[in-house]
C-alpha cells in the first residue's frame, strides 16, 4: 500500500510514540495519574502537559495561551461559539466544521468567495457588522496557502476577531503571526488522534462549550491526557527542528510528481501552496472507477469527511470547475515518510488506470 | 524517598496491559476512518468493531457516540437532545451542574440519594449512577421508572459506576475510559434512540464532528472486556478501612448505603482536608479531596454539603484499584492514625 492521504490524516511519528509511552505506563509506574490532581504522581502528570504546551506554543505566535482540545473540531466550535457572534464572514473553502459551527451561533454569514486560483484576494470586502471572520491557512484539499496575515489587518481594520483554521499549515510553515485564534490538531503533523489545541490571544475572552471540572482555565473541562499531550508536543519539537528538511522534502516529491502527471491540470494556484499537497485534474476521468482500479494506492478525491460519502467537492466547486469536472480530480498528498520510489510506482498505477479510461 | 501508595482511583486509574495493547495496535492503524481507500477501511472496520465490542461488554442495546470523555459526552447529551434540561442531582459532577444553571436541583437525603419520586418530570433528568466524592449509588431503576411514567428521558453520568456496575437502564449514559483501566482522552454517549439527540453534522452518523481517536476507542473496548473479580476484594479492602478508622475516631461517610467497591470518604475530626493532603502527600500517598478537578481549590464540597454532613471540610476521599493491596491499605490506615494522632508515630 502506497499511503499518499497526508492531508486526511499522517502517520505517528516514532518520537511522537516514544513520548507517549510513558504516560500509559501501568501501575508499576505512576505515569498514568491524573494531571489535575494535586499529589506528587498528579503534578508530574501536570509537568508533562505544561512541557507539551511550550512545545506547541514555540510553533505559534507569541502573546498567547495553548488551550488543549479533542481535536481541531472543538478547537474550531470553541472559538466560534465561545465568542456568541453577531455575525461571521467565512471563506467558501473553510472545511465543514467552521460553516456548521457558525450556523449553530445562529448568526447571519457572509461567504466569501475564492477566485479560481483558491485564494482570497488580500482586498476581500468583509461585510459590516461581522466580528468573526474565519479563514484556513492551508486547504485541506487543493493546498492553496490564503494571506491570512493580510486579511486578519483587515479583519482588525474592521473591529472583527480573526479565526484562523492552520490544521494542514501547523508545524509545517509559518504560523499566521496576525490570527487572533489559531486551531491546531495532532494527527495531521504526525502526533496523536484525539488531540489538539486551540491558540487564544492574550485578552480574547471565550466562553466555554464544555462544561465540568473547569480544566484549562475554565475554557475547556475534561482530564487531559498527559500521553496525548506529550505525543502532541513531542511532534510539535519534531516539527521545529525538521521544518525546512520537511518543506524541501515535500517540495521535491511535488515537482516530481507533475513532471510524470504532465497529462494532468494542477487545481488551484501553482505558487501560494503548500507542497505536501497535490490535487489534480484530467477532463472525462471517472475519479470513482479510477479510485476502485488503483486499490494498492490511499489516495482520496477530497477531504475524507466528505470523500467517503462520495459527496463532490465543495472547494473544486468553489474555484470554479464544472460539475462534470468535480469527478475528474483526485487529492495526493504526501510527507516526511514518502519516498521518490513511492511517488513514481503511484503516479505509474495512475497514469495507466486513467490511460485505460482513455482519457 | 518511598514509592508512592496510589489510592486516587477515582480520579484515574493506570491504563490496562489489555487496554495498551490494544492502543499500541491502534497506532499502526492509523488512516482516517472517513477515507474510503483501503487504509481508511481498515480503520473504519476496527472502529465498528470497537463499538460492537463495548456494547457487548456493556449489554447495552442502543447506540454509542464516540467522545473525548466524559465531560464532552454530558455536554453532548445535554445540549443536543430533544428535551430541555428539567432537573439535576444536587450530587452531580461539575460537567453536569454547569449545565444546568437555574435548573431545579433534586435535593439528597443525608447518604446523598434522590427520592425517585422527585424524578418525575417530563423533560431531560441528569441522575448519576455512583456519586464521584463518596461511591453512593442512586437507585437508578426506581429513578428510570419515574422519569419515563412521566413522558421524560433519563441522562445518566456513568463515569464511576462504568466497567464496575451493571449498565444503568437510562436513555443516555455518559462514561470515561480512564476511569476503568482505559486512556484519557476518550469516552462515550450511549444513546438508547437516535431520535433523542439532534445531529450536528460530522463523523458518528451526524453527532460528533471530528477524527475518531481509534487507538483509544480500542482500548476502551479492551479496558471494559477486562475481568471484574478485583471488585470483591475492593469491597473487602474496604470494609477494612471503614472499620479502622472508625476505631481510630473518623467518620466513614455514607457507609451504611449502597456505594461502588472503590470509593470511600471519611471525615478526620478536627483536621481540614487540606492538611490532611498535605501530609498524606509528604508521607507517600495519593488521595484527594473532593473531585480531582476541584481539589487544587479551597472550595466546599458540594456533595458533602447537600448530604448536610457536619465539617464537609474535614473529608478526604480514598479510592481502591484494581492493583491495591492489603499492605498498602494497612499501611495508610497507620498513617491515617498519625495525622489523626491518635496513632503512635512511626
Amino acid at each position: 500500500m502506497i499511503y499518499l492521504d497526508y492531508q486526511a490524516t499522517t502517520p505517528l511519528a516514532p518520537e511522537a510514540r516514544e513520548a507517549m509511552l510513558p504516560w500509559l505506563a501501568g501501575p508499576e509506574a505512576m505515569g498514568f495519574a491524573n494531571p489535575h490532581s494535586p499529589h506528587k504522581p498528579g503534578r508530574a502528570a501536570a509537568a508533562a502537559v505544561e512541557v507539551a504546551r511550550e512545545q506547541l506554543a514555540a510553533l505559534l505566535p507569541p502573546g498567547g495561551r495553548v488551550v488543549f482540545t479533542s481535536g481541531a473540531t472543538e478547537a474550531l466550535n470553541l472559538a466560534i461559539l465561545g465568542r456568541k457572534p453577531r455575525q461571521v464572514s467565512v471563506s467558501n473553502i473553510e472545511h465543514s466544521v467552521v460553516s456548521n459551527a457558525g450556523r449553530a451561533t445562529g448568526a447571519p454569514i457572509q461567504v466569501l468567495e475564492v477566485g479560481a486560483d483558491g485564494l482570497l484576494d488580500a482586498d476581500t470586502a468583509f461585510a459590516p457588522g461581522s466580528d468573526i471572520v474565519c479563514v484556513m491557512q492551508v486547504n485541506n484539499e487543493i493546498g492553496v496557502i490564503q494571506p491570512i496575515d493580510e486579511l486578519a489587518r483587515k479583519a482588525h481594520a474592521k473591529g472583527a476577531l480573526f479565526v484562523c483554521d492552520a490544521v494542514q499549515g501547523y508545524g509545517k510553515i509559518a504560523a499566521p503571526a496576525e490570527a487572533d485564534m489559531i486551531a491546531i490538531t495532532g494527527h495531521k503533523m504526525y502526533g496523536p488522534k484525539g488531540i489538539g489545541a486551540l491558540w487564544v490571544r492574550d485578552g480574547v475572552h471565550l466562553d466555554p462549550i464544555v462544561f465540568g471540572g473547569g480544566q484549562e482555565g475554565g475554557l475547556r473541562s475534561g482530564t487531559l491526557s498527559p500521553a496525548l499531550c506529550a505525543g502532541f508536543g513531542a511532534a510539535a519539537a519534531l516539527a521545529m527542528d525538521r521544518m525546512e528538511e520537511d518543506a524541501a522534502h515535500c517540495a521535491a516529491l511535488f515537482d516530481l510528481t507533475l513532471s510524470l502527471m504532465s497529462d494532468w491540470q494542477l487545481n488551484g494556484s501553482a505558487d501560494h501552496r503548500w507542497k505536501g499537497n497535490i490535487n489534480l485534474r484530467r477532463d472525462g476521468l471517472d475519479v470513482g472507477r479510477l479510485m476502485s482500479e488503483c486499490r494498492e494506492i490511499a489516495f482520496s478525491a477530497g477531504s475524507a469527511c466528505a470523500s467517503g460519502k462520495g459527496e463532490p467537492s465543495r472547494v473544486l466547486s468553489a474555484i470554479g470547475l464544472p460539475s462534470q469536472a468535480l469527478k475528474s480530480s483526485i487529492r495526493l498528498g504526501f510527507g516526511r515518510y514518502t519516498t521518490r520510489r513511492e511517488i513514481e510506482d503511484a503516479c505509474a498505477i495512475l497514469n495507466a488506470a486513467a490511460a485505460a479510461q482513455g482519457v | 524517598m518511598r514509592e508512592t501508595i496510589y489510592l486516587d482511583h477515582a480520579a484515574t486509574t493506570p491504563l490496562l496491559p489489555a487496554a495498551r495493547e490494544a492502543m499500541e495496535r491502534g497506532f499502526a492503524i492509523w488512516a482516517n476512518p472517513s477515507s474510503p481507500h483501503r487504509a481508511g477501511r481498515a480503520a473504519r472496520a476496527a472502529l465498528e468493531e470497537a463499538r460492537e465490542r463495548l456494547k457487548t461488554a456493556l449489554g447495552w442495546q442502543g447506540e454509542v457516540v464516540f467522545t473525548s470523555g466524559a465531560s464532552e459526552a454530558i455536554a453532548l447529551a445535554i445540549t443536543r437532545c430533544v428535551f430541555p434540561l428539567a432537573a439535576v442531582s444536587a450530587v452531580e459532577h461539575e460537567a453536569v451542574l454547569r449545565h444546568a444553571g437555574e435548573t431545579n436541583r433534586l435535593a439528597v437525603d443525608s447518604f446523598g440519594i434522590v427520592a425517585p419520586a422527585d424524578c418525575a418530570l417530563p423533560g431531560l433528568v441528569a441522575v448519576q449512577q455512583a456519586n464521584n466524592e463518596t461511591g453512593v449509588m442512586q437507585p437508578m431503576e426506581a429513578i428510570a421508572d419515574a422519569v419515563r411514567g412521566a413522558g421524560g428521558l433519563l441522562l445518566c453520568d456513568a463515569a464511576q459506576g462504568a466497567g464496575k456496575l451493571q449498565t444503568p437502564d437510562a436513555d443516555l449514559i455518559a462514561l470515561s475510559a480512564h476511569k476503568f483501566g482505559g486512556p484519557i482522552g476518550v469516552g462515550a454517549l450511549l444513546v438508547k434512540d437516535w431520535a433523542m439527540l439532534r445531529p450536528s453534522g460530522g463523523q458518528e452518523r451526524g453527532y460528533r464532528p471530528g477524527t475518531e481517536n481509534l487507538p483509544g476507542v480500542l482500548a476502551m473496548a479492551a479496558a471494559l472486556e477486562a475481568d471484574r473479580g478485583w471488585l470483591d476484594e475492593a469491597v473487602r479492602l474496604r470494609h477494612v478501612l471503614d472499620n479502622a478508622i472508625r476505631a481510630a475516631g473518623g467518620e466513614s461517610i455514607a457507609e451504611a448505603t449502597a456505594r461502588v467497591p472503590s470509593i470511600a470518604a471519611y471525615r478526620m475530626p478536627g483536621k481540614s482536608a487540606n492538611a490532611q493532603l498535605i501530609r498524606f502527600d509528604a508521607m507517600g500517598f495519593a488521595v484527594s479531596a473532593g473531585s480531582a478537578c476541584s481539589s487544587g481549590s479551597l472550595r466546599t464540597s458540594h456533595v458533602l454539603e447537600a448530604m448536610n454532613i457536619t465539617n464537609p471540610d474535614e473529608v478526604v476521599r480514598v479510592s481502591i484499584g484494581r492493583e491495591t493491596t492489603e499492605s498498602q491499605i494497612d499501611a495508610f490506615i497507620t498513617a491515617w492514625r498519625q495525622v489523626a494522632g491518635t496513632g503512635t508515630a512511626a
